[in-house]
């Protein structure tokens, strides 16, 4: 085990999988000085500039020509530098990468990690902080991760870049400075496999990425009142770990999902869904979501805190959801 | 134009172009027809009068050269090597397609040959052939990635980006722009300011040539001398080739929007013909050149009667090569 941050943990996940098989590569823009977040510091000096490539501002051509050397052999990163930016790739991610095994019939994979750097921090506004996580759950041929820990960092990344699906990787910008203990050497976490954060019997808390630190703290605060909640981290969102949060919620007859992203449409609308069509009789009240209301991000920070959700929404909505 | 100026050519080598040619013309007519038995069950885009790009492109890239192609992409896969049954069952959609008709006429694809796909999306080609590229000067290895595009394609985003991200990086790319005068129903000059694809393609630091795209020595040649360029670690090039699309955008359009006079005198120009003239001009027997295209027509109507025969694919073909990871049976239910 090493103490690291959840920047740190990236960085060892690259630079071990890169040290492993010379077809990984990366490539985005500014990499070479260590990428905007500093998540690629130091790898230009081991790697060089061919394979922590830097890129010019055309995010277009930053993924679809990461499809292409996928295609050809490779085995790109590709870092996008915010989520946002992602959207000027869409077509090269959603309409190429997801697609080409399957409209090819079967003769290529697309294996290419896609790093999208998501979530507010602080005053960054609406271009700068958003969470889009839930959209690309939609897209058949896509895996998309959100983990919360360094050390999920870690081997969610380094089994990322292992996979032979094109990844959808949202690092939040939020947790970039968070420390942990990581497990040194090869860490490969599973996709769908979520982490019990904490166990309960009163409720189940499911949520993902830095918005389940909230949920975990909200936790700690209903324990103070005598309830005892279960907080689940889901840690990829497709695929996702459907058997944990219905055993779940078979003890605790009561679910509740936080994320950061906006409640309409978002990915709590989908795991309510399931869990209402499957353990309808095994719930105690209805299934609540906690997530953002639907509108832009903003700058101010008593604005941008309208965004957010707290742990006392959280504690709010698990007191109705007891008492009910 | 038929009867192009006397050049010394090296003759097996258009005879093969002729022969690939009359394939390519013969595919298209073949797919023409099934569109009009209704069996072709998506848009179809024909190359008729474009072959001499095919060909030319196609005959001087190896066979584990990548390719990367549009919507208009028979003629560049059969020329790359692909087999003309799959390609044929692919678009009816049958088994023994070449996707497992999952992809049809836009997404042919043949990566035993190099061929890397044809595109649904009008320019996504030419960042993925940058990439193959890259991946390939990554690689340490000495191919090539030739991606053919049509002229209504350099107004989208990924030209700019594709080539300057080939110049940036120095890649072994070769870019075609198939100026063929439409893009769909518009003309594409009415529609593109400046001074069209070589200029742009120069100012992003891509070396262009242009060539009158219906000459098959011309597109040969300057290809030929593009690739040695590029394989010996030149970095990118582009070729523009001038050409005119003879039928409708799809093979259900009439195209009613251009004058008859302009498609008749375009006629007069096939690149077919005019390899012809050059070969019977080589002293090629005109008996030789007529069992090409017959040959071509019989290997075609072949490739459709039995594409006509074969089944629907298989079912469960719909849940396979979506991903490794997850389940793709899981689904609302
Ligand atoms: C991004 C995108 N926009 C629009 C279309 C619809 N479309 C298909 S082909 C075509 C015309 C393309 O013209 P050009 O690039 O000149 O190729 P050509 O058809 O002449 O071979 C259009 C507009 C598309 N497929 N993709
Ligand atoms: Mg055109």
């Amino acid at each position: 085990m090493t103490v690291m941050t959840y920047a740190e943990a990236g960085m060892t996940a690259l630079a071990e999988e890169m040290r492993r098989d010379p077809l990984v590569w990366a490539v985005g823009e500014d990499l070479g000085r260590g990428g905007v977040f500093g998540q690629y510091k130091g790898l230009v000096e081991e790697f060089g500039p061919e394979r922590i490539s830097d890129a010019p501002i055309s995010e277009s051509a930053i993924m679809g020509a990461s499809v292409g050397a996928a295609m050809a052999g490779t085995r790109p990163v590709v870092e996008m530098r915010f989520a946002d930016f992602a959207l000027c790739a869409v077509d090269e991610l959603v309409n190429q990468a997801a697609k080409a095994r399957y409209m090819l019939g079967g003769q290529t994979k697309v294996p290419m990690v896609i790093r999208e750097p998501m979530g507010m921090w602080r005053s960054s506004a609406a271009q700068h902080s958003q969470s889009l996580e839930s959209w690309y759950t939609h897209i058949p041929g896509l895996v998309v991760a959100v983990p919360s820990t360094p050390a999920d960092n870690k081997g969610l990344l380094k089994a990322a870049i292992r996979a032979d699906d094109p990844v959808v990787y949202f690092e939040h910008k939020n947790l970039w400075g968070m420390e942990g203990e990581v497990p040194d050497g090869d860490l490969l976490t599973p996709f769908g496999k979520a982490r019990i954060e904490r166990e309960g019997r009163d409720v189940t808390i499911v949520s993902w990425s830095s918005q389940l630190h909230t949920a975990s703290r909200a936790a700690g605060m209903l324990e103070k009142q005598d309830i005892s909640a279960e907080v689940i981290d889901l840690r990829t969102l497709w695929p996702w770990d459907r058997d944990a949060v219905f055993a779940s919620v078979e003890k605790t007859g009561r679910l509740l999902i936080t994320h950061e992203s906006v409640s309409v449409g978002g990915f709590g609308a989908e795991i309510a869904a399931t869990v209402s069509e499957h353990l309808f009789k095994a719930l105690k009240s209805p299934v609540r979501r906690r997530a953002a209301p639907r509108i832009p991000i903003s700058y101010a920070p008593p604005l941008e805190d309208v965004v957010r959700v707290s742990e006392a929404q959280i504690v709010e909505t698990v007191l109705e959801m007891v008492s009910s | 134009m038929p009867g192009a100026t006397p050049r010394n050519i090296d003759v097996a080598r258009y005879l093969d172009h002729h022969r690939m040619m009359h394939r390519i013309r013969a595919f298209e007519e073949a797919a023409a027809k099934a569109n009009e038995d209704q069996l072709v069950l998506g848009a179809i885009h024909l190359s008729i009068g474009q072959e001499a790009i095919a060909s030319g492109v196609c005959k001087n890239l190896r066979t584990d050269d990548y390719l990367l192609s549009t919507h208009r992409g028979h003629g560049h896969t059969l020329a790359k090597g692909a087999d003309a049954t799959a390609m044929m069952s692919e678009l009816l959609g049958r088994e023994g397609g070449i996707c497992q008709g999952k992809g049809g006429s836009m997404h042919i694809a043949d990566f035993g040959v190099g061929m890397l796909g044809a595109n649904g999306v009008v320019a996504a080609n030419i960042n993925i052939a940058a990439g193959a590229a890259h991946a390939i000067k990554l690689k340490g290895d000495d191919g090539v990635a030739c991606s053919i595009f049509g002229d209504g394609a350099i107004n989208r985003g990924p030209f700019l980006e594709g080539l300057n991200w080939a110049g940036v990086f120095k890649l072994p790319a070769l870019f075609v722009c198939e100026s063929n005068g439409f893009a769909s129903t518009t003309r594409t000059e009415a529609m593109t300011s400046g001074e069209g694809a070589a200029a742009r393609a120069r100012a992003l630091g891509v070396p262009a040539d242009e060539v009158d795209g219906n000459d098959i020595v011309a597109v040969d040649e300057t290809v030929r001398a593009a690739v040695d360029v590029i394989r010996g670690g030149g970095g990118p090039r582009f070729i523009v080739c001038k050409t005119y699309r003879l039928h409708g955008h799809t093979a259900s359009d009439p195209a009613a929007y251009r004058p008859r006079a302009e498609v008749d005198a375009a006629w007069k120009n096939d690149p077919i013909a005019r390899c012809a003239a050059v070969l019977r001009e080589a002293g090629i027997d005109a008996a030789e050149l007529a069992a090409h295209r017959d040959a071509a027509a019989t290997e075609m109507n072949q490739a459709y009667e039995t594409a006509k025969t074969a089944p629907w694919p298989d079912l469960a073909l719909a849940y396979t090569d979506v991903q490794d990871i997850g389940d793709p049976r899981e689904r609302a239910f």
